[in-house]
């Protein structure tokens, strides 16, 4: 089977419509982005330092930890380590097993996404339900997310309205979004109240509080967080920031790089729990302490999944987050992935132009596409790369680095492509496939010059 | 003042018009232009590729060709940034600081090296205007659309001072064509898709011409234009200010 980012893609391109409107729905997302951005003449200087704020978190992030878990503990929150995705279901399995739990909600989070946690959960017989829109959308047709903020974004309102007629019993061929999001509204609100549990992400944990901020536009981390008699909020080790002044910066950033909205419908802050509540903290490392470990590579922690990079980027937008065959998609999943499984992400690194707009549309300054490159050495070296392929790098650079080779082979080449055309222009090659081949001419500009000469 | 020509290989060997564009318009406005005659490549598809190790033939013949100048000019942003980025030498490493930092892509040499306020061309087409990536926000030949500075396109400033030119700048002003070097041919089917995206808003604005700093981009282009035997045609920004049309 292929699996590769270019197989999928050009599975994704053949539908030029579908195609067409992804691009646009995304373009879209980063138009109200570049809107928002604009009307903060500080913009630049916000990003300064958020980018710096995270370096220094990033660069003391086992004291910021330590402080962080003293202060949760000691606002009542029952803290936990898992040092990867197994671990972390564990200990969410073991809680729902003391407390006896059958009904649960949960927000966005693509932290158990990445750990997997509703198919560990599912196996086990326990039902989870995503309480985000999208998600839910996506959950009820089994698949993944192909976007970290807008999980069901590759889907139209048709599909949408297909999918609820089956699952929720709305009126087949109705696809007029309030009806339909009235229907999820309805069918999320029974959920919400028969929960005993609910799971959320964290957005930021504040070392000097102890506390924490879950930021959606639906509100269905705080209805489910409210409701449930146990509140279990996971998190990566990245998410750490050292003090609660600090949200001033990064709040203002992630909604407006995320939906160009000036801040999230709610910025929810959770610091102890409830009255007759149990509030957990999962604090998850998952291959990021390796990551850290990566000097050209750690920066990449400094993510606050806003996805603005998703949005920008021409590779993403015209082929759908589901040609990164991986859980966290787009640019993102190609500078993450190749650290936990660099086999599997092999040709992530190599789904892109290089552009750099994702780079600078960071709201945390992550050099995006220069890490890109690196991954393409790292992979290169580690060995996960065609024979084809190196032969070919051997050759060129055989020719390339000997300028007489390289004038030879130039005029053998021109002499080929002008005399037999039909070695080149055939369907072996692929820049022939939808591409007319340049002219080649008689002489290079070498060959002029030295006729030309002063 | 000493410059030297750096000539992209495949600029060299398929589009040797650009080469002496770029050579008789730098002539033209004063400057001593050698082309040193054994350079070949600046080793930015095996870097690209992952092959930066094998680069280092390329590294090596570059700085011996090019050591000796007080600027290197090249039309080719891309070019320009590889060695501005990658260009390394374990046995001469002031020698290649010496390169990256002297060496020039055509237009920012134009607008900040020779200051150049007035070009005599002409060139009376509609022209859209095609940002190369690695220029843009690799270079920073003009400001881009993601980050909040103030507007300028050195190429832009360059062109508007062409008599008879029309400038067309499409909707989306600096959206990749797609081109990416190895990408072109791995993710061959969504590199055409983004070029023809491309096109297609250049088409809407009527151009005559596509033109860009980078050959490799028009390159790209020029492929899918001419399949879909389409009239528009592509012209490096280097052609356009030697024009005398």
């Amino acid at each position: 089977m292929k699996t590769t980012h270019a197989a999928l893609a050009e599975k994704f391109i053949a539908n030029t419509a579908q195609t067409d409107w992804h691009d646009r729905t995304l373009w879209l997302v980063r138009q109200k982005r570049d809107k928002a951005v604009h009307t903060l003449p500080e913009w630049e200087i916000l990003r300064e330092w958020a980018s710096q704020i995270k370096n220094h978190t990033l660069s003391q992030l086992s004291e910021y930890l330590s402080e962080f878990e003293q202060k949760a503990k000691a606002n009542g929150i029952v803290v936990h380590w898992a040092a990867d995705a197994e671990e972390h279901n564990r200990i969410i399995y073991k809680i729902i097993r003391k407390h006896n739990i059958q009904n649960i909600v949960k927000s966005k989070s693509m932290l158990t996404e990445e750990c997997q946690l509703n198919k560990y959960l599912e196996q086990k017989g326990i039902e989870v339900v995503d309480t985000d829109l999208g998600e839910r959308i996506v959950q009820l047709r089994k698949e993944p997310p192909s976007h970290i903020v807008l999980p069901a974004i590759h889907l139209k309102k048709q599909e949408v309205s297909e999918t609820f007629h089956r699952y929720l019993k709305t009126e087949k061929g109705n696809h007029d979004p309030q009806y339909l999001t009235e229907a999820a509204r309805q069918h999320l609100r029974t959920k919400f109240i028969e929960s005993q549990l609910a799971i959320t992400g964290v957005n930021f944990a504040v070392a000097e509080t102890g506390g924490f901020v879950i930021c959606t536009n639906e509100g269905n981390a705080d209805m489910g967080a409210h409701i449930a008699a146990v509140h279990i909020a996971c998190m990566g080790i990245e998410k750490i920031i050292p003090k609660a002044r600090h949200l001033a910066v990064f709040l203002r950033l992630l909604a407006r790089s995320a939906t160009g909205q000036p801040i999230t419908t709610y910025s929810s802050h959770f610091q102890q729990p409830g009255p007759g509540q149990e509030l957990h903290i999962v604090i998850v490392d998952n291959g990021r302490s390796k990551h850290l470990g990566r000097k050209d590579f750690r920066n990449s922690l400094k993510c606050i999944r806003c996805a603005a990079c998703f949005n920008t980027c021409p590779v993403y937008r015209k082929s759908g987050g589901y040609s990164y065959h991986s859980s966290i998609t787009g640019p993102l999943g190609a500078i993450l992935n190749p650290n936990t499984d660099m086999k599997a992400s092999a040709d992530l690194p190599f789904a892109s132009t290089l552009c750099g707009s994702c780079s600078h549309v960071c709201p945390v300054k992550i050099d995006i596409h220069e890490q890109l490159w690196k991954w393409r050495q790292v992979i290169v070296a580690e060995g996960y790369v065609s024979r084809k392929k190196k032969t070919g790098m051997k050759i060129i650079s055989f020719v390339l680095s000997r300028p007489s080779f390289y004038r030879f082979s130039g005029k053998a080449g021109r002499w080929i492509m002008r005399t037999f055309p039909f070695l080149l222009k055939n369907k072996l090659n692929p820049w022939f496939h939808s591409r007319e081949m340049p002219e080649a001419p008689k002489q290079s500009f070498r060959d002029w010059y030295l006729k030309h000469k002063p | 003042m000493k410059v030297a020509l750096f000539i992209p290989c495949y600029i060299d060997q398929f589009y040797p018009q650009v080469g002496i564009a770029t050579l008789q318009l730098l002539k033209r406005l004063g400057c001593r232009v050698s082309f040193p005659l054994q350079q070949s490549c600046c080793g930015q598809p095996m870097a690209n590729s992952g092959f930066a190790t094998r680069s280092k033939g390329c590294d090596n013949n570059f700085i011996d060709n090019f050591k000796h100048f007080d600027y290197i000019v090249a039309p080719s942003g891309s070019c320009v940034l590889h060695i501005k980025e990658h260009l390394k030498s374990e046995t001469h490493p002031e020698e290649a600081a010496h390169i990256r930092g002297t060496i020039y892509e055509l237009c920012e040499f134009l607008t900040d090296i020779l200051q150049v306020e007035y070009i005599k061309a002409s060139f009376p087409y509609k022209v859209g205007w095609h940002n190369s990536c690695h220029g843009q926000r690799g270079l920073y030949l003009s400001s881009m659309s993601e980050t909040v500075s103030p507007e300028f396109s050195k190429p832009e400033r360059l062109l508007n001072m062409v008599r008879g030119l029309h400038l067309s700048i499409p909707r989306r002003k600096d959206e990749c064509c797609g081109f990416g070097g190895i990408f072109c041919i791995s993710e061959e089917a969504l590199s055409v898709k983004m070029g023809t995206d491309r096109i297609k808003e250049h088409e809407l604005n009527e151009v005559d011409y596509i033109s860009s700093a980078d050959v490799s981009c028009l390159m790209h282009i020029e492929g899918i234009l001419k399949r879909n035997k389409n009239n528009i045609k592509t012209i490096h920004i280097a052609e356009i200010l030697n024009s005398k049309l």
